[in-house]
This record gives structure tokens, sequence and C-alpha cells, in this order.
């Protein structure tokens, strides 16, 4: 193979590449001491590890030295994990940290590590299995120590913004070596007897050591397998454990947990209101339309001056009344001359006139005119009607 | 009904009124059972003292209530 002549900068890559396709360098653990500690006004961290025979440049970034818990200072002895590179620049490899913690917990470390790459390889922490926290949840049950600050926070809290909710305290211990199985054992025993609609779980600050129950895989496995919605409650703020990987919901601190796990009623109140002017406002909104439609009938004539249309009517009916009594008095008047007509026919075939000559009528006791002698027998009453009057007899 | 159920069927009466397609009666009806839950809503808002319990496992392994007094 041909001898060939390198740039520096090329065999600083080359190097470069060697190292970055390592996997033990892509993610590294190491345990040593700090030296020559400096923090530059960029935010960034530069520094030195060493042991009893050699030393390792280290550089942590601004983004990682914020996660920082404690302020590292020369002399101190640590746990780094990180991925070693080169720094072409310098043709110097070095260590890129992205976390530092104090070694003696430096195991707890590593386990934390391990078990939360576990877990999230089968997918405990997966978005698709987070369940929804309800919006009014009915009952709350605290898995936490009675004795503790959590309990006192959670349950002030709760008050103040949602005094509705009934609390189940469930208690355990949240340290120790029971702790881990209490934990998980109260998660189980809630939804085995649903005795809460949301699970609060956690624990109030301590150190690494103290909060090492809700780092424990019972716990976490309890956490995924609760049916019951979950919110993690451990520590302050810049504890993050375990468990706030697996639980539906993870919470900053105890009374941060609480706030999200209920409304706010005062605000509450405020929605209720506006719903209330809301619906009343429709309602007297709808009640002016109705009282505007009405004014304009009353506009009209017939409602605003019925005297007037009981005039109008009256106009008419005189009319009507006019032309009816004029109609009758036609008819009468033809009927008066008929009727004088007839009347003196009637008179002229009149048997009174035949009377008034002399002649008589016959008539039996009912007034029936007798024309023969078979309508009558002796000793009958009869009548004899003359012109003017009636005389009884009796017949032979 | 529960504080849920009610704020949600109080959010439909008022979208219902707010569409104006119910004759007056009907609006009426509505009317009165939204100011009924507004006073419900309000009285359930309204409640002081809450409930906190110590859930213990009985001996028959069914949960236990005792009062819960670690409050001070």
């Amino acid at each position: 193979m041909e001898k060939r002549i390198f740039s520096v900068s090329e065999i600083n890559n080359y190097i470069k590449n060697l190292l970055d396709s390592d996997v033990l360098l892509d993610g590294v653990f190491i345990r040593g001491e700090l030296s020559n500690y400096k923090v530059y006004p960029s935010g960034h961290h530069y520094f030195t590890m060493k042991d009893a025979d050699g030393a390792i440049r280290c550089v942590m970034f601004k983004s990682s030295a914020n996660r920082l818990r404690f302020r590292p200072e020369s002399g101190m002895k640590v746990i780094v994990f990180g991925r070693v590179t080169v720094y072409p620049r310098d043709g110097a490899y070095q260590l890129y940290v992205n976390e530092l913690q104090l070694d003696g917990v430096g195991d707890l470390y590593i386990a934390f590590e391990q078990l939360k790459a576990k877990l999230e390889a089968e997918g405990l922490f997966d978005s698709r299995h987070k369940k929804s926290i309800p919006e009014y949840p009915d009952t709350i049950a605290v898995v936490t120590s009675p004795a503790g600050a959590a309990v006192r926070d959670i349950i002030r809290v709760l008050g103040r913004r949602w005094p509705m909710s009934k609390i189940v305290l469930l208690p355990v211990r949240v340290q120790g070596s029971e702790a881990p199985g209490e934990i998980a054992a109260a998660l189980d025993y809630a939804n085995r007897y649903k005795v809460a609609d949301l699970i609060i779980t956690g624990r109030g600050g301590g150190s690494i050591e103290d909060l090492w129950a809700f780092n424990d895989e019972f716990v976490a496995r309890a956490i995924f397998a609760s049916e019951i919605p979950v919110i993690s409650a451990v520590g302050h703020e810049p504890d993050v454990t375990i468990a706030d990987f697996v639980a539906d919901l993870r919470a900053a601190t105890p009374s941060n947990a609480a706030e999200l796990a209920v409304p706010d009623r005062y605000e509450l109140w405020d929605m209720l209101h506006a719903l209330e002017a809301r619906l009343f406002g429709n309602l007297s909104s709808r009640l002016s339309l109705y009282r505007h439609r009405l004014e304009a009938y009353s506009e009209k004539r017939v409602l605003k001056d019925p005297v007037n249309l009981i005039a109008d009517r009256k106009v008419a009916l005189d009319s009507i009344q006019e032309r009816l009594t004029g109609a009758m008095r036609a008819s009468v008047a033809e009927f008066r001359r008929e009727y004088v007509e007839r009347a003196a026919k009637l008179d002229a075939m009149s048997p009174l006139k035949v009377l008034a000559r002399g002649y008589a009528i016959a008539e039996n006791e009912s007034g029936r005119v007798i024309r023969s002698k078979n309508d009558v027998k002796s000793g009958d009453k009869i009548r004899i009607r003359v012109q003017k009057d009636t005389i009884g007899c009796t017949v032979d | 009904m529960n504080f849920e159920q009610s704020l949600k069927r109080l959010d439909e009466i008022v979208t219902q009124l707010e569409r104006g397609d119910a004759p007056l009666d009907e609006s009426l009806a509505l009317f009165e059972e939204g100011t009924a839950l507004i006073k419900s809503c309000g009285k359930m808002l309204d409640t002081v003292e809450q409930k906190v319990v110590m859930l213990r496992k009985g001996e028959n392994g069914e949960p236990e209530e005792s009062p819960f007094e670690g409050v001070e």
C-alpha cells in the first residue's frame, strides 16, 4: 500500500472517526476525582478527571450543567457519564460529560440508569400508555406517608381548590427497605377495590437515598399496571424518579400534584357566572325581541284604536240595516195590498153574508153543520146560528 | 347529576338557547332548567368541608375507612 501524506486535520478527523464509531466510548461511566474545575462565562464547565495514574480532559456543556443539583469542586470524588471524542482543533481527545454525580451514590445512579433503560425498552414510558386524568375526580387516593409533609401539602391544596372531592389516604412508608413493597401493594389494593378515580403517590423532598423507593422496579410496574390514572409527586422540581417516567402525569412536587389533580373552583365560579350571564342575556334578548314584535303589532290601527274599527263596522251595519228596513217596508206594503184584495174576496164568500140575508145554520153540540135528518136524533141539543146570535134547541 | 354532568348540560342549554330555534315556551323551560343547574353547581362549589379518610385493609381484606386527623 502506497504511503500517502495527510494533513494535520485529516489525521485528526481520521482519529475522531475511529473513536466515534466505538460503542464503549459512545456512552461510558467513569469514576475519578475532579481537578482544575472551571465555569466559563459561556456557562460551560471545563475540568480534568484524574486518578492515581492518569487524567482525562472533560467538558460539560451549559445544558447539562444546568441539571446539576450541587456545585462541583476540585477534589470531589465523582462518577460521570458521557462520551469520549476528539477535539480536532487541539488534537486532543476529551470526555463530553452529560451527567455528574457524587461518588458514593454512584451505585444507585448506575442502577437508576440501568432500570430506566430496561423499562424504557419495555415500553413502560410510552405516551400511548398514559391515561388521561379525570377533569373532576370524585375520589382521590393518596399513597404516601400519613406523617409526611407531602400529605399535608396535598390535602391543603386540594381543600383550597376542590373540596368536593373525597380524599382517601392509603398510608405507606416512603423510605427504607419496606417502602417499595408497601407502595406497590397500596397501588394494587386501590385498583382491586377501585377506591378512587385518581391516585397521587409520592413524598416530600430528601436525599437521593430517601427518594429511592420511587426508583424501585416493583413500584414502577405497579404504577404501570394501575387502571386508575396515577400522578407521581416525588421530592422537589429537579428530582426525577423512575416513578415519574411511568406515571400518567408527573408533578414537580406534592403541592403541584394536587394542582394538577383538580380544577380551581374559583375559576369554575367564573365559568359558571359566564354561563349564567349567557343564559340570562339570551332570554332577555329573546324577550326584548318579542316585545319589539308586539310593539310592531300594536302600531297597527286595529290594536291602536279599536273605537275607530267599531265606528267603521257601525257605519257598515247601519247601511245594511237601512237596506234591510227599506226592503221590509216594501214587502209589507205589497203584502197588505194583497191582503185587502183577498179579504174582499173572502168576505164575499163568507157564510155570515148568507146569514145576513136571513138564512140559518144548524150545528150539533160539537159545532158540526147538520145537513140531513140522519145527522141528529130525538133529544139532541143543537144550535141554530142566525146573523147575530145562536139559538139553543132540542130535536123532537 | 355530578358537577361534570351538570356543567355539560348547562353548556348544552346555553348553546341551544343561543341558537334561538326553540319556541318560547320550550326556551323558558330550558331557562328554568339552566338556572336550577347554576344553583346546584354553585352549591357544589360552595362545599366547605373536604372529606379526608384513612383507608386500611380490614380483617376480611375489604377496605375500612377511619377518620384522618393527621393535618393540623
